[in-house]
């Protein structure tokens, strides 16, 4: 494995174990403070429990979370320092406010993990709900900084040195806005439906348990309703990408020629040498309707650019039909279980529902997975895109290889721990005494839940 | 003064509320390694206790050193994370096992043995890491990293793994076990337990005596103007005496068991030693060859980093505040 390819994958792997955490420190507080919030509503002991439960889930998470963040803070340097040395001044910015952000999160947690007997209910809602605020932000501030290296601006080059350097203008790249958006409402949306996965699976063997019922509920209405957003802000990074990362949307279609009424290729396997897609199905127009919003607008395909800036087409084609595969089927879910609810008032909780429910438990994290796959190797062989390679921002540090077992190792070890420490949060399901579960089961059939 | 030497000063405060926080979060650690006695597992739920609720929000210090050195000073950045390559990866690895374990023990079974794994995972990273992290600033301060042409020369290893920086890691190691046992005494009201700990600040501060001597003596051939700098400026002789003063000030305090004034004092010291070397090391971010000025990212980028950390502190010292007085008022 040489160096280039050693680094690359410690940053991958380094971003695909954070992502996760970081989408969960994203949504999961929403979740908690749904919780907490209505339990001050209704003083239904059984949302106080969720709260306090889904709270440890969190300070588990989050605490994962902050160490694997900080450990990519510093392999931006330790694996790109030339790409630092270059843009650090230009988009260093957004990651000053993060840290402002984080330490905002991680002050707030503190207060909300630990502060339960130590100060008013309100003022530990409004821990919580900072907590969410400030999980948002950080997360919106790093992934801008991402959206400048797809679309880098905020600067001018001379001589291939970057001058008259606009840190705001950098933040205001004009990819920022359509990335942010799609990443803040995928974390909802899977974290949403992984937690609803879990507590259908166990809704299935203990179908009266009322604190799976309501945690159900919660989850269901934060990631249904992302997921039925996400096609949205799914539509608007797509035309972005179209405009100001062409190479990058023709490999993730896999569309070899430049044509007007450009076809959808589903599935299939792109063929480099051959310049097509065997084995797809070819909707006539598609691509150029979802990319143009025209059904005569003209594609560039991977043909009009040098063979050296293609990314690896194979991987990001792969990638994104998952990512989309993913998300049709979640919103698919949302969309039935919305409709139950309209048509009986009631949590949707037939057999089959919970049964999709649990199967769908990891797709929403599988698609943030896919997702960054296509946005990160769709942009190689550039690390900021037609401004500098990958290659040129590596660190002349040799034997890059066994860091990166090394954090590999790490981090299979730390996802066991996390795995096995949630397991059994997740194995002991509290139970109601039955007079009141029964009480709250009726009360429940008046009532409009979640 | 200039946007820059703004941004490298809120650097140094950034390091110092980092050392003087986190700092003893990790001493923490240490002293759950070295509970002993009858009353050990009391003296690790204290511990426990004190650093569950803050050492998130401490360890974000670091993470704000990193982010002003790489928006405000990007080549002293990419300098330090190429020459100490070794090293900060090492931190790493001690930063997230050291993080990791806490949660991990705090949420497993409360068995004994699964406790004492984690425990133990816990104590040994919060040694480890600041090691790495005084060794870390000793490379920096020793002269030793050389940058020419914008690339590091002198390789990976030969300016860490010498004497001085390791030296500087084991005062660092010191002066944390140092601070957490001054603070641990503040933290509960069983005086058994505070005289545990008033022993155990003692010790520490006698091995931070030994240390700092050390260091000095070593810095004659480890570090040779940063030594300079703190014998030969004017500021250094009120500097030393000043940090003296806070020495004898937190034993004194310690030996009467006025563990506010002992407070005070520790951290004054700790403080005091770091801006020595921040004056000292100045107007250089690495010795010798990238300075605050040579380093400095644009004016528009430095100017709005500026305003950007003063907004920051307005939110950030009030919701401190908050977090420190909600855990830390006995």
């Amino acid at each position: 494995m040489n160096d280039l390819l050693a680094a690359r994958s410690q940053m991958a792997m380094s971003l695909a174990f954070h992502i996760i955490f970081a989408a969960i420190g994203i949504a999961m507080p929403l979740l908690m403070v749904a919780a907490e919030g209505l339990y001050l509503r209704t003083r239904e002991e059984v949302y106080l429990t969720l709260a306090k439960r889904w709270a440890k889930g969190t300070a588990i998470l989050f605490a994962v979370g902050a160490v694997s963040g900080t450990v990519l803070s510093f392999e931006l340097g330790l694996l790109w320092p030339q790409f630092m040395s270059y843009a650090g001044a230009i988009i260093g910015m957004p990651f000053s406010l993060e840290g402002f952000a984080f330490f905002t999160e991680a002050i707030f947690l503190g207060i909300y993990l630990y502060g339960w007997q130590k100060i008013s209910p309100r003022a530990h809602l409004l821990a919580g709900l900072m907590v969410a605020l400030s999980g948002v932000l950080s997360g919106v501030f790093v992934v801008i900084a991402n959206a400048w290296m797809n679309s880098p601006a905020g600067f001018e080059l001379l001589d291939g040195q970057p001058v008259n350097v606009d840190p705001i203008a950098a933040m205001l790249n004009p990819m920022a806005l359509s990335q942010t958006l799609h990443m803040t409402i995928a974390a909802y949306a899977a974290t949403g439906f992984a937690v609803a996965g879990i507590h259908a699976f166990q809704l299935r063997r203990d179908r009266a348990n009322l604190f799976h019922r309501r945690a159900l509920a919660i989850a269901l209405v934060i990631g249904g309703a992302a997921a039925l957003m996400q096609p949205l802000s799914g539509d608007l990074s797509a035309r972005a990408v179209a405009r100001l990362q062409p190479v990058k949307l023709a490999a993730l279609e896999a569309h070899f020629k430049t044509e007007a009424r450009a076809p959808l290729s589903i599935g299939g396997i792109p063929d480099e040498e051959r310049g097509e897609t065997l084995y797809a199905i070819k909707i006539p127009g598609g691509l150029s309707l979802l990319a143009f919003h025209d059904i005569d607008a003209r594609v560039r395909g991977l043909e009009e650019f040098p063979r050296d800036e293609w990314p690896n087409t194979f991987i990001v084609h792969a990638a994104f039909q998952l990512m989309v595969g993913m998300g049709t089927l979640m919103a698919c879910i949302a969309l039935w279980g919305a409709i139950s609810w309209w048509r009986t008032r009631r949590l949707p909780e037939g057999r089959w529902f919970l049964r999709a429910v649990v199967v769908a438990a990891p797709m929403g994290m599988l698609a943030i997975e896919a997702g960054w796959t296509v946005t990160e190797v769709g942009r190689q062989p550039w690390i900021i895109q037609g401004v500098m390679r990958t290659a040129a921002a590596l660190t002349p540090m040799r034997g890059l290889v066994v860091p990166f077992v090394t954090f590999t190792l790490l981090y299979i070890f730390l996802a066991a721990m996390v795995v096995w420490l949630l397991f059994r949060q997740v194995a002991a399901s509290p139970r109601l005494p039955p007079d009141e579960q029964r009480r709250e089961t009726k009360m429940e059939d008046k009532s409009v839940v979640g | 003064m200039s946007a820059e030497l703004l941004a490298a000063g809120a650097m140094i405060v950034a390091l110092t509320f980092y050392a003087l926080l986190g700092g003893a979060d990790y001493g923490g650690g240490v002293w759950d390694l070295f509970a002993a006695g009858e009353r050990a597992s009391k003296q690790r739920a204290l511990i426990a206790d004190a650093i569950g609720p803050v050492w998130e929000a401490n360890h974000v210090w670091l993470i704000l050193v990193v982010v002003i050195l790489f928006t405000g000073f990007p080549p002293a950045f990419a300098g330090i994370a190429t020459a100490l390559h070794i090293p900060l990866t090492l931190m790493l690895i001690g930063v997230v096992l050291r993080g990791a374990a806490f949660t991990f023990r705090t949420y497993d079974v409360q068995r004994d043995d699964a406790q004492r794994r984690w425990s133990y995972v816990f104590s040994v990273a919060s040694i480890f890491t600041p090691i790495l992290l005084g060794l870390t600033l000793g490379a920096i301060a020793s002269g030793a990293i050389k940058i020419e042409n914008g690339q590091v020369a002198g390789g990976f290893v030969r300016s860490w793994l010498a004497p001085f920086p390791l030296a500087v890691g084991c005062f660092a190691l010191a002066l944390f076990a140092f601070l957490a046992a001054v603070y641990l005494t503040l933290e509960t009201n069983d005086t058994a337990l505070q005289d545990d700990f008033r022993k155990r600040a003692l010790a520490a501060g006698v091995v931070v005596g030994g240390l700092a001597l050390l260091v000095f003596l070593l810095s004659g051939a480890g570090a040779p103007s940063v030594r300079a700098g703190l014998t030969r400026s004017v500021w250094a002789w009120p500097l030393h005496a000043a940090t003296a003063l806070c020495a004898v000030g937190a034993f004194w305090s310690l030996w009467r068991r006025a563990y506010r004034w002992a407070r005070w004092c520790a951290a004054g010291q700790v403080a005091l030693i770091l801006w020595g070397w921040a004056l000292a090391q100045f107007p250089y971010i690495v010795e010798p060859d990238i300075t605050i000025h040579s380093a400095a990212a644009p004016h528009a980028t430095l100017r709005l980093l500026v305003v950007a950390l003063g907004l920051g502190a307005l939110l950030l010292f009030p919701s401190f505040y908050y977090l420190f007085r909600i855990f830390k008022s006995k």
